[in-house]
């Protein structure tokens, strides 16, 4: 691990059925940065956020958070680091039998870090990041109602109820059309200026890609092919690497 | 093949036994979920009423009219409320009423844990760092081991209208006669182990809906597969626990 990366993973294998999802790989995030994962559907991306936050649990290798070996550790020393971690899943993995409000409340009021937070407080963070994102008016509307991509604005305004330092995005912009799409990408871009968070964004979105990354790894076949820049990887003469551009 | 399906058998049991475990676990964990609790108890309890009450009157109905020819044959007509009434509060009571309750309510809480599993709502409880074995499980167990005895409870009550319905259609019998000819040979023994076994159903409905719910997987067809599971595992285990209910029941002799 680095002096200063917030994360470091290194060797980190994970198969399914005999089938190498993940190759030893090694990544690290320093604070502040946003590092676009790209790859192609089903390279591993998904796998690789969830082995961070402890979904899945790696074959091998190594996962530090907060200078925390998340994999050896107990389970409330987890807790503790998923409380400072936000995670926006594909579909926005809103709880469907209970309003956007309720939504946005439910990790603060249920964990124990929280439970002195006065309601008014916690309401009150609540519409702050709703406004944030656009939604103060859905506010008392269940999942159901929103559309696709309310859903992904849902489902990152409540990963930063919790105040989180690091995001991770699970494909942020996808099926989504070019506009909302654009409007996530912004979107992203204005949590990391504004809460000073570092951020995993997995895609295969290149506009989106281009947008939100200071540095961008490519993942292929288990395997980080490439590393740099927008710029050094558009760049690249590696026809794995150039497909992402000409696709 | 066949000791494959063992091996899988006893692995799904143990499984179940550390699901067990976990609830247990969870039962007394700081910050009791009551709302959702609450939640829990309207929608598995009142929701259900109206289709106990139809079944229960339809049961006392039935086992009525269709023991009273042979009944009235023997000349023991006088005796048939009593019959009926021990049967429906011994067996057919908790057992219908469980297997209606697995049908109703354990297929909507497989239902819906999986399809929260698909979409990966589990997944970001435990990523935010809240419990939800405590949230999603404990609550639910908690309601079905509660309010299916209430509901059986009712459902024999109203099983006892259907009956006197029944006799009322071919007699002339009154409702205090009707009353005292039912309750005359009912004892504490009748109404204590049907009404134990009745937890018993409700916890179990609970769990295994709530496993299989809980670990879903392959996407939509799991969720079919979930719900479809959860019933009828639920039924067999309904059927294990009565026999084993009347084996404990005759050892002790009551």
């Amino acid at each position: 691990m680095g002096p200063e990366s917030i994360i470091a993973i290194s060797n980190l294998s994970k198969a399914f059925d005999s089938k190498a999802v993940l190759d030893e790989i090694s990544l690290q995030l320093n604070p502040g940065e946003n590092l676009v994962v790209l790859g192609k559907s089903g390279a591993g991306k998904t796998v690789l956020l969830k082995c961070m936050v402890g979904l899945l649990t790696p074959d091998k290798g190594n996962i530090r958070i907060f200078d925390t070996d998340v994999i050896k550790c107990n389970h409330a020393t987890l807790d503790e680091i998923r409380t400072r971690i936000g995670y926006v899943f594909q579909q926005g993995a809103l709880y469907d039998s209970i309003s956007l409000r309720d939504n946005m409340l439910f990790p603060l009021m249920r964990n124990a870090k929280f439970f002195r937070t006065p309601v008014d407080e916690m309401e009150q963070q609540m519409e702050t990041n709703l406004r944030s994102v656009g939604l103060l008016d859905a506010m008392n509307k269940m999942p159901a109602e929103l559309s696709g991509g309310m859903k992904k604005r849902a489902g990152l305004a409540r990963a930063l109820m919790l105040s989180p330092e690091i995001m991770l995005y699970d494909e942020p912009t996808a099926g989504l059309d070019p506009f909302m799409a654009q409007e996530i990408s912004d979107l992203i871009l204005t949590v990391q200026r504004e809460q000073g968070t570092a951020s995993i964004i997995v895609t295969h979105d290149m506009k989106c890609a281009k947008i939100v990354s200071d540095r961008i790894c490519i993942l292929h076949q288990g395997n980080f092919i490439a590393e740099g820049s927008y710029k050094d990887i558009e760049r690249s003469g590696d026809p794995q690497v150039s497909m992402f551009f000409t696709t | 093949m066949f000791i494959k399906n063992i091996e899988a058998f006893l692995v799904e049991l143990t499984d179940i036994f550390r699901f067990t475990g976990l609830f247990f676990n969870n039962l007394f964990v700081k910050r009791f979920e009551f709302d959702e609790w609450i939640n829990q108890l309207y929608k598995t309890g009142y929701r259900s009423i109206f289709l106990i009450s139809v079944t229960g009157l339809i049961l006392g109905l039935v086992l009525t009219l269709q023991t009273r020819p042979m009944m009235a044959d023997l000349g023991a007509e006088a005796w048939l409320p009593n019959l009926v009434f021990v049967s429906i509060i011994r067996e057919m009571g908790p057992v219908i009423m469980a297997l209606l309750f697995a049908g109703k309510v354990g297929s909507g809480i497989g239902a819906e844990l999986s399809s929260m599993r698909v979409t990966e709502q589990i997944d970001a409880m435990e990523v935010s760092a809240t419990n939800p074995i405590k949230y999603l499980v404990v609550t639910r167990v908690l309601a079905t081991t509660i309010m299916l005895p209430v509901l059986v409870f009712y459902a024999d009550l109203i099983a006892f209208l259907g009956s006197f319905l029944g006799m009322k259609a071919y007699s002339n019998i009154s409702f205090p006669l009707f009353f005292s000819q039912a309750f005359d040979g009912i004892y504490f023994y009748d109404i204590i182990p049907a009404t134990i076994k009745t937890f018993f159903f409700g916890f179990f409905i609970g769990i295994i809906s709530c496993y299989k719910g809980y670990y879903a997987n392959k996407g939509t067809e799991g969720v079919g597969y979930a719900a479809n599971a959860a019933v009828v595992i639920s039924s067999m285990v309904i059927f294990v626990i009565d026999l084993i209910a009347v084996q404990i029941t005759s050892l002790f002799e009551i």
